[in-house]
């Protein structure tokens, strides 16, 4: 057993002296990542009810799932809310980032928190707000209101995200460019957007699943033609069990692993 | 006369810079208008809102009947009790089960650390509602667990995990450890090794130098996640309603129950601003104790 003499740290720990960390760890790694990971083979079951594992396999809650016209408008709707939550919620949170970056640290300091508010504020407040404020405008259950409701919650991500961008960023070079003649509009699109890029991808990947995978605004402020699957979903898990779901959680993993590759592969130039 | 003239044409250049240096400033909070229009339109003001409606009785005036039934009600008490036990505990179980794994992450190489960091992302990304089908179905009484367990001679009746308080916490630590890790981990790849390296030098053993240097400078850092997985916990509601079958009843839930099935604004209110108020009062404390823009760093 030579390998358990190897030390493991610079200070010179045995590995023997450290093994019931690596398990502990490794134990509690396996428990975050795997049970997610259930709902793939609860898909493929052909039993309406929850045994695991399956003893009879087939896929029809899948076509339970792309046969219903109800789900697939549901998907639908959380596309498109998704996409249009990136084109309000990305450019208008690197404007406030910019706009901060650049002025006083006095100022900054009085805004910043308030920007940050939607993510400290209880969604369950948020959401109740916003249901007032849509009832008496008459925007509960439209898109727009959904686009709204989720651009608020997803605006202070990409504001972290590209202020810290914008911090390990030399603005200098920017007056450089705009010593040579250069607008300060022409100096940030082809100066300093190049070179923030990367962050601004991952902050809108963040922005689309962050609405995508949003539940309490869309159960307040969504309904009927315009219902969010995650509303759907959530009405339908509290109501019954039905294999659907499974089915259903099957595409969402995927979509949101497709997303984490993709922040991780574009949204990070070095590493 | 040469002097005069040459001052006031710096006196004059003064105040054209000025003007610019000004006319820089309005463009540049400009730039945070439509962002903090949103943020004022869509929160600020319905919230005001909320708490005007909190302070409205029943026949329309100005009172403080909903507060004070809030006071006096034994079933508010309990909701609170709920709230508090179920937070508290869940973010107990958070830093006991995320402090070692972030330890141990702080402690590999680059590669190994961004793969396990990967395993934490994952479940962070995944739908909230995915986790929760999924402890659904490996909780319930036929469920993985209860027959895993049974065949291994652990217990020998299936034990009900879901539809309780047991299920709710279990729920409800899987998605928040990933809020407690991220911070952590920031604030543990900061520390300079070579601050346990010389503990060593001076001949402390490797449990004394973890508790006497590594564990002090990690504080920042747990302190952090803990207080964002503890605010977190008080106004959940997905994980609770679901898991918990009705049973275990939440601020959150009981503010979405006032205004969905009984329509009551003022009591919906005036529990959403006792929720408020104490989310902001652990906030600020955190606020003095790590930098805000640590709070609720996603990735």
């Amino acid at each position: 057993m030579g390998i358990l003499n190897n030390t493991v740290s610079e200070t010179q720990i045995k590995l023997k002296d450290r093994i019931w960390l690596y398990f502990i760890a490794l134990l509690i790694l396996f428990l975050l990542v795997v049970p997610s990971l259930v709902v793939i083979p609860m898909s493929f079951s052909d039993s309406q009810y929850l045994e695991f594992p399956p003893k009879n396999y087939s896929t029809r809650w899948y076509e339970n799932y792309f046969y219903s016209i109800d789900w697939l408008q549901a998907t639908w709707t959380s596309v498109k809310v998704g996409v249009l939550t990136i084109f309000l919620a990305t450019p208008l949170g690197i404007m406030a980032a910019y706009g901060l970056v650049n002025s006083n640290s006095r100022l900054r300091s009085i805004l910043f928190p308030i920007m940050i508010s939607p993510m400290m504020v209880p969604v369950i407040l948020v959401a109740i707000g916003l249901f007032y404020f849509y009832v008496q405008f008459g925007m509960v259950n439209s898109i727009l209101g959904l686009v709204l409701g989720h651009s608020l919650i997803a605006m202070p991500l990409v504001l972290i995200i590209v202020l810290s961008a914008l911090n390990n960023y030399d603005m200098n070079q920017e007056k450089v460019a705009r010593s040579l003649g250069a607008s300060r509009l022409r100096a940030f699109f082809e100066i300093t957007l190049p070179q923030i890029k990367f962050s601004i991808i991952s902050a809108s990947l963040i922005s689309f699943l962050t609405s995508f995978d949003e539940v309490i605004i869309s159960l307040f402020v969504s309904g009927g033609d315009n219902s969010t699957i995650t509303r759907s979903m959530f009405l339908a898990l509290r109501d019954q069990i039905d294999p659907t779901i499974a089915a259903i959680s099957t595409i969402l993993i995927i979509i949101s692993s497709v997303f984490l590759i993709l922040t991780q592969t574009f949204g990070s130039p070095k590493d | 006369m040469a002097t005069k003239t040459i001052l006031n044409k710096e006196h004059i250049n003064k105040i054209e810079l000025d003007q610019l240096d000004r006319k820089e400033r309005y463009t540049l909070f400009g730039l945070t208008v439509p962002y903090l229009a949103l943020v004022l339109g869509l929160i600020i003001i319905p919230i005001g809102w909320l708490f005007y409606m909190s302070f409205i009785g029943r026949d329309e005036t100005l009172s403080l009947e909903n507060y004070e039934r809030i006071w006096n009600s034994k079933a508010y008490f309990r909701i609170f009790k709920t709230t508090f036990q179920i937070s508290i505990l869940t973010t107990l179980i958070c830093v006991l089960l995320g402090y070692p794994l972030t330890y141990f992450m702080s402690q590999l190489s680059n590669r190994w650390a961004n793969i396990c960091l990967i395993g934490v992302l994952i479940p962070f990304w995944t739908s909230l509602l995915v986790r929760t089908y999924a402890w659904l179905v490996l909780l319930q009484k036929k469920g993985l667990i209860n027959s895993l367990a049974i065949d291994w001679g652990l217990w020998s009746e299936p034990i009900k995990f879901v539809h309780n308080t047991s299920g709710t916490l279990i729920g409800m630590v899987h998605i928040m450890l990933p809020f407690l890790i991220l911070p952590l981990y920031a604030n543990m790849r900061t520390i300079d090794k070579d601050c346990l390296k010389a503990a060593a030098n001076l001949g402390a053993t490797p449990t004394r130098a973890f508790w006497t240097v590594f564990f002090p400078l990690s504080l920042p850092g747990l302190f952090a996640g803990l207080l964002i997985v503890f605010v977190l916990c008080l106004g959940f509601y997905v994980t609770p309603a679901l898991l918990g079958g009705g049973k275990v009843i939440m601020a959150a839930m009981k503010i979405s129950d006032n205004i969905e099935l009984y329509f009551s604004w003022g009591a919906a209110s005036a529990l959403g601003v006792v929720l408020l108020v104490v989310t902001m009062i652990i906030l600020f404390i955190a606020s003095k104790l790590v930098s805000i823009d640590q709070l609720g760093n996603r990735s």
